[in-house]
């Protein structure tokens, strides 16, 4: 995972759990940050989709269990799309 | 709100910031109290990166503000309620977002899952209790009318027909006791047509199946709006269509979280409420001030002059074109159109006047500000002429500086962002959603009209050589009439407010003239005009009274709007006419200088009337009735219904 995907990974989820982008980590995960539900899980989702312009499957979307592994998935997606 | 340095650096040079520089901005500026301020970042950062993650942090800011200012926040309130049969939660940040760069602090209640049929059947429910501002009936056709959806081929034709009409009692029942219970707004999604029908192309054969129900269905649906004061109907099957079915939709997100609609098109969704949601709330614009080079026509009239500006019929010029079209729609709902432009006013004038391709004409702009002057202070002069507040004005132009500067010093203003390319331009107008109308009323179209007669006067008036021709061509009709019940209150108020074409300046209440009425030696007449381009109404008050030889003149006035037509000398004429009728020898007045009535100064000469003496307070005038010569014009057609006004005000007077 690059550093510019996992930045802007962290702003999404900076702005959808409402806390500063520097308190998250690569292992940031619903057990750590406590806005991280179900609902925000699906928003995070959006997000992401809306910002890379990529499609997550249900099976991606299980794999969302922190931060590092949504910016590894994004990038997975992208380069699959090249 | 606190802060008032509109000039700081970071003020005067927008476009320099980074989104998420303006985060940081924002929340700088929120700590140092300029809510102001940092109000305006919020909005630019939602103007520039309008995405799902940029929406919670916007409401988290603006719910930050709110309790900070708490009743002091310069938003205006609106409660929206969304009754849905799918996942909307996630718009909803994007909606109050979309909602806050509209000014409004919209609140918003999500209904259960498929519980709106009860949420509006039962008076006591959540929904009720919301007692919201707005109603979204958000449900998809699939839950709406699922034996039509899913089931369609198993079903014989009764039994599809019959299942419609099911469908559509629904509605009216749900809509009917809504309406019961609630005064809010309903808006009602239309239901969208499958993208893959059971039948495939079969089903396009007649009326009778899938789609054509499915239509028939969204038409009794519009039937029912129609019969409901407040109810609206939502095109959600022309929304999709408008962004392609294929891409609308995302069938994961639909089978996994009950959410239909793809990430990158959650904002339409949005936008599309807010096309209702803006005027319900009165944030609607009334005028739109557009610019001229590069925004109405393409390339700098005062350099490219006539031949080299483009705009007409091909491209380049066709997207001109295209939004002229979309102006004029605008201003055929009512809604007033304005010039401002740094230019020579001549040289932008040719152009509006006489270039072959533009389809707005001066006739169609209600006020023009074409100088060197900074368009703010044009913009609060527009609002000033035509009587509208700032937050009225929606604001059109190119040129991004110019966009900043407004939005800096006048932000209640809607500032319109364009992009680079003209095309988008006529489609950037009508998505805004600051020019939806959900009525039209009479006012509203009746104000559009007397502006644009206004306008056209003022434009044929140039194109005569005389004076004389001009007034021919308005052809102008007056009524002269005797004070009346029906008159009274407006010849009243004509005393009390006209100010410069008022030889007297004396005031009156509806007691005094109806008092003056009952003397049989006073007369009391008023003018109605009307001519070619509109009705002006009831324009002109004249009261004289008879004593001994001589008639005075009392009161002589006329509204503004018609100086200058000869109005003026039809009613003069009446006067003199009807006191030489009743044995008078002369007929006398007194012009009473104030600082507002020079307009009036030159009219007892102009008429052929001598001054006879001059004191402190005017100066009077007399005309010999023996030998005079005033008429009505020939151009005006005067008509008289003058009664003997003894006993005309049936009511004795209002006193």
């Amino acid at each position: 995972m690059t550093a510019s995907t996992f930045e802007q990974v962290r702003n999404i989820a900076s702005d959808i759990f409402a806390i500063p982008a520097d308190r998250i980590t690569a292992e940031s995960s619903p057990e750590t940050i406590e806005n991280w539900d179900s609902m925000q899980h699906l928003n995070l989702v959006l997000a992401v989709e809306e910002k890379f312009g990529v499609q997550l499957d249900p099976e991606d979307i299980e794999q969302m269990k922190n931060i590092g592994a949504v910016a590894t998935l994004v990038e997975k997606l992208q380069s699959a799309a090249r | 709100m606190s802060d008032s340095t509109p000039n700081s650096p970071s003020d005067a040079t927008p476009g320099e910031h980074n989104p998420s520089n303006l985060r940081a901005d924002v929340d700088g500026l929120i700590a140092q109290g300029a809510f102001d301020r940092a109000s305006r970042r919020l909005a630019e950062l939602w103007r520039r990166d309008p995405a799902s993650g940029t929406a919670s942090f916007v409401t988290s800011r603006v719910d930050e503000l709110r309790d900070k200012l708490g009743e002091k926040l310069a938003l205006t309130k609106f409660k929206l309620a969304i009754l849905r049969s799918f996942t909307v939660e996630p718009i909803v940040p994007l909606l109050r977002a979309e909602a806050f760069a509209y000014g409004i602090d919209l609140e918003v209640h999500v209904g259960d899952f498929n519980t709106y049929v009860q949420d509006m059947l039962d008076s006591q429910s959540s929904l009720y209790r919301f007692a919201p501002n707005a109603v979204v009936l958000a449900v998809r056709a699939d839950q709406a009318a699922p034996e039509l959806w899913r089931d369609f081929a198993d079903l014989a034709p009764e039994a599809a027909q019959q299942a419609a009409e099911r469908v559509v009692r629904g509605y009216e029942q749900g809509i009917g006791a809504f309406r019961n219970y609630s005064q809010a707004a309903l808006v009602v999604h239309s239901l969208e047509r499958p993208s893959s029908p059971s039948l495939g192309v079969l089903d396009d054969q007649s009326e009778a199946r899938q789609s054509g129900l499915i239509r028939q269905i969204n038409r009794e649906l519009r039937r029912i709006a129609e019969g409901f004061r407040g109810v609206y109907v939502l095109d959600y099957d022309a929304l999709v269509a408008r962004h392609g079915s294929e891409h609308w939709h995302d069938e994961r997100k639909w089978l996994t979280a009950r959410l239909p609609i793809a990430a990158s098109h959650l904002l339409h969704m949005a936008r599309e409420w807010m096309r209702f949601i803006v005027p319900l709330s009165g944030r609607s614009a009334k005028v739109l001030v557009v610019d001229l080079d590069n925004t109405l026509w393409g390339g700098v009239i005062g350099e490219d002059g006539m031949a080299g500006i483009k705009v007409g019929s091909e491209y380049p010029g066709a997207a001109y074109q295209a939004l002229h079209r979309a102006l004029l729609d605008l201003s055929r709902k009512g809604i007033l159109l304005a010039v401002c432009s740094k230019n020579n006013l001549d040289d932008a004038m040719e152009a509006l006047e006489k270039h072959p391709g533009m389809l707005v004409r001066p006739k169609h702009f209600a006020a023009m500000r074409i100088n060197w002057t900074d368009k703010a202070q044009n913009l609060r002069e527009i609002a000033e002429e035509l009587n509208v507040g700032i937050d009225s004005l929606a604001f059109l132009d190119d040129n991004p500086f110019e966009r900043e500067q407004v939005r800096a010093a006048l932000p209640e203003v809607t500032v319109i962002d364009l992009g680079k390319n003209p095309l988008e331009y006529a489609s950037a107008v009508r998505n805004c959603a600051a020019f939806e109308r959900l009525a039209l009323s009479s006012e509203d179209q009746q104000r559009t009209a007397m502006y644009a007669a206004q306008r056209q006067r003022a434009g044929a008036e140039q194109n005569f050589q005389s004076k004389e021709d001009f007034f021919r061509f308005l052809e102008q009709e007056a009524e002269l009439e005797s004070v009346s019940d029906l008159t009274l209150p407006r010849i009243a108020q004509l005393t009390q407010k006209t100010s410069q074409f008022n030889l007297t300046t004396r005031r009156y209440t509806e007691p005094q003239i109806a008092e003056m009425a009952k003397q049989p030696d006073w007369h009391i007449f008023s003018i109605r005009v009307r001519d070619r381009f509109g009705d002006h109404g009831l324009v002109g008050v004249a009261i004289a009274h008879d004593e001994g030889e001589q008639c005075e003149v009392d009161t002589f006035l006329l509204s503004c709007r018609v100086i200058g037509r000869t109005v003026e000398t039809a009613l003069l004429a009446h006067l003199a006419e009807s006191a030489a009728q009743r044995g008078r020898k002369w007929l006398v007045g007194w012009f009473l200088p104030t600082k507002k009535n020079a307009p009036a100064r030159d009219f007892y000469s102009q008429h052929g009337f001598n001054r006879k003496e001059t004191n402190g307070s005017g100066s009077l005038w007399t005309l010999d009735l023996r030998s005079s010569t005033l008429r009505c014009p020939d151009w005006i057609k005067l008509k008289v219904s003058v009664e003997n006004s003894i006993g005309a005000i049936t009511a004795g007077g209002k006193n």
